[in-house]
């Protein structure tokens, strides 16, 4: 083991990290508003967009990123629509992401008994009042586990953006494996910094789903 | 000249070479899942142990495997082992050895969230009627476990097929690479290859995972209830 290699790259391994977190945040936001949306139209039954809603969600589970990525990267700008390895990194996160942040808010919505809403309804509060502070509260303790999953699931998923030319992390580690052959440092870097990424917030996850489930309704 | 694109489709045996590296795929998938499926029961039956060593190397071995992108798992076999011991793994075995590994940890969990899931009145009731443990376990617990499962374990599977699309990066010649090919052999007489060549590969992809989600929902709504 080279330590003194090991002590130049990490710059690059931290620059990587940086871009990969910034993009993760982006895409797990973007997909956060797609997926309450979507999840939104679905509970409601908004009468077309709910067929959309469906084939969307339906497309985007049964298909890796990776393919999803190669479309909008090498496919649309045979249609004129170009877009930067970043935007389509953050636009792939959000279409990938969209659909399962939607699954798993709309069983949190569709667990909140009818009579709940039902109830809130018959005290003179208006739809809107009621998805505010009855629906919403409720639905998202019933969620969280699943929400909290899915934002892991993606920020592993952004390992795979190296394929559309992004420099992040499995870039770097690849780049320095072709480039010095120093093939045990780069990966021993590589490793230790998705689990300074990850491990943080998935210990954080499970102490907040810990708490969050016995925020619960009458139980 | 987009409408022409996917003339590129049908020169030659070019959707068939597609169809060949979707069943590369596949196959690779079936085959961890195969694997994935006997280690992780027997994991996960020994997950449910109570001695201490055994749960801290289990969940270590657990945690870290879900912790690691694929992508880092497959580098680590593919990169790693070459380097370090001198084994010279070829992509398609690397690929099935991470994801089998993967696969293992993951059906582990839920064999194991299955098996503590089941309460021990189940099992006290069997008894107090008088069923030996075998039978308790062949009539009351088995039936009820594999029906928590087997929804799940589909699930697994679409996710196991979905995952197997990084095998192109590390060189595997799958259902991307042919598509890749086809694109730089037609690059200067159809252009707009690749919007079609990815296209119908998202869709094949789609066309294997969809089925199968299919069943699994319709398991798991027919044994809930």
């Amino acid at each position: 083991m080279d330590y003194e290699f090991i002590n130049d790259i990490i710059s690059l391994y931290i620059e990587a990290g940086i871009l990969t977190f910034r993009i993760a945040l982006l895409g797990i936001v973007g997909a956060v508003v797609v997926g309450l949306l979507c999840s939104l139209i679905k509970y409601y039954r908004v009468p077309v967009l709910q067929k959309i809603v469906g084939a969307y969600i339906e497309l985007s589970r049964n298909t890796p990123l990776l393919i999803q990525l190669f479309f909008l990267y090498f496919g649309l700008p045979k249609i004129g629509i170009m877009l930067s390895s970043e935007s389509c990194a953050i636009w792939g996160l959000i279409f990938l992401g969209g659909s399962y942040m939607a699954e798993a808010m709309r069983s949190g919505l569709e667990a909140v008994a009818d009579i709940q809403v039902e109830s809130g309804l018959s005290i003179g509060l208006t739809d809107f009042q009621v998805a505010r502070y009855i629906l919403l509260p409720q639905a998202i303790t019933v969620s969280v586990p699943a929400f909290l999953a899915n934002i892991i699931f993606l920020i592993k998923e952004t390992s795979v953006f190296s394929a559309v030319a992004l420099a992040d992390l499995m870039y770097v580690a690849k780049d320095l494996i072709g480039l010095y052959y120093k093939t045990d440092e780069a990966l021993l870097v590589l490793v230790l910094s998705y689990a300074v990424i990850l491990l943080p917030i998935s210990a954080v996850f499970t102490i907040a789903e810990r708490k969050l489930r016995y925020a619960g309704f009458g139980n | 000249m987009q409408d022409l694109g996917i003339k590129v489709l049908f020169q030659g045996r070019n959707f068939i070479r597609l169809l060949e590296g979707l069943w590369v795929t596949v196959r690779i998938s079936l085959i961890a899942v195969i694997i994935s499926i006997v280690l992780g029961i027997v994991l996960g039956m020994i997950m449910t142990s109570k001695n201490p060593a055994i749960r801290i190397l289990t969940k270590t071995y657990l945690e870290f495997i879900r912790i690691m992108p694929q992508l880092v798992l497959l580098f680590l076999v593919y990169f790693g082992m070459t380097k370090a011991f001198n084994i010279n793994l070829s992509g398609e075995t690397s690929a099935i050895i991470v994801f089998s590994l993967w696969g293992t940890a993951e059906m582990s969990d839920l064999v194991r969230g299955a098996l503590i899931s089941m309460p021990k009145h189940q099992y006290e009731s069997g008894m107090a009627i008088g069923l030996n443990t075998v039978q308790v376990y062949k009539y009351i617990i088995i039936p009820q476990t594999v029906r928590r499962l087997v929804p799940l374990a589909i699930n697994l599977v679409t996710r196991m097929i979905k995952t197997t699309s990084l095998i192109v990066l590390i060189g595997v010649v799958e259902v991307v690479k042919v598509g890749q090919q086809i694109i730089e052999s037609s690059r200067l007489t159809v252009p707009s290859a690749a919007l079609w060549v990815y296209g119908v590969i998202y869709f094949l992809y789609f066309g294997v995972c969809y089925p199968i989600s299919l069943l699994s929902a319709k398991l798991e709504k027919r044994w809930n209830s």
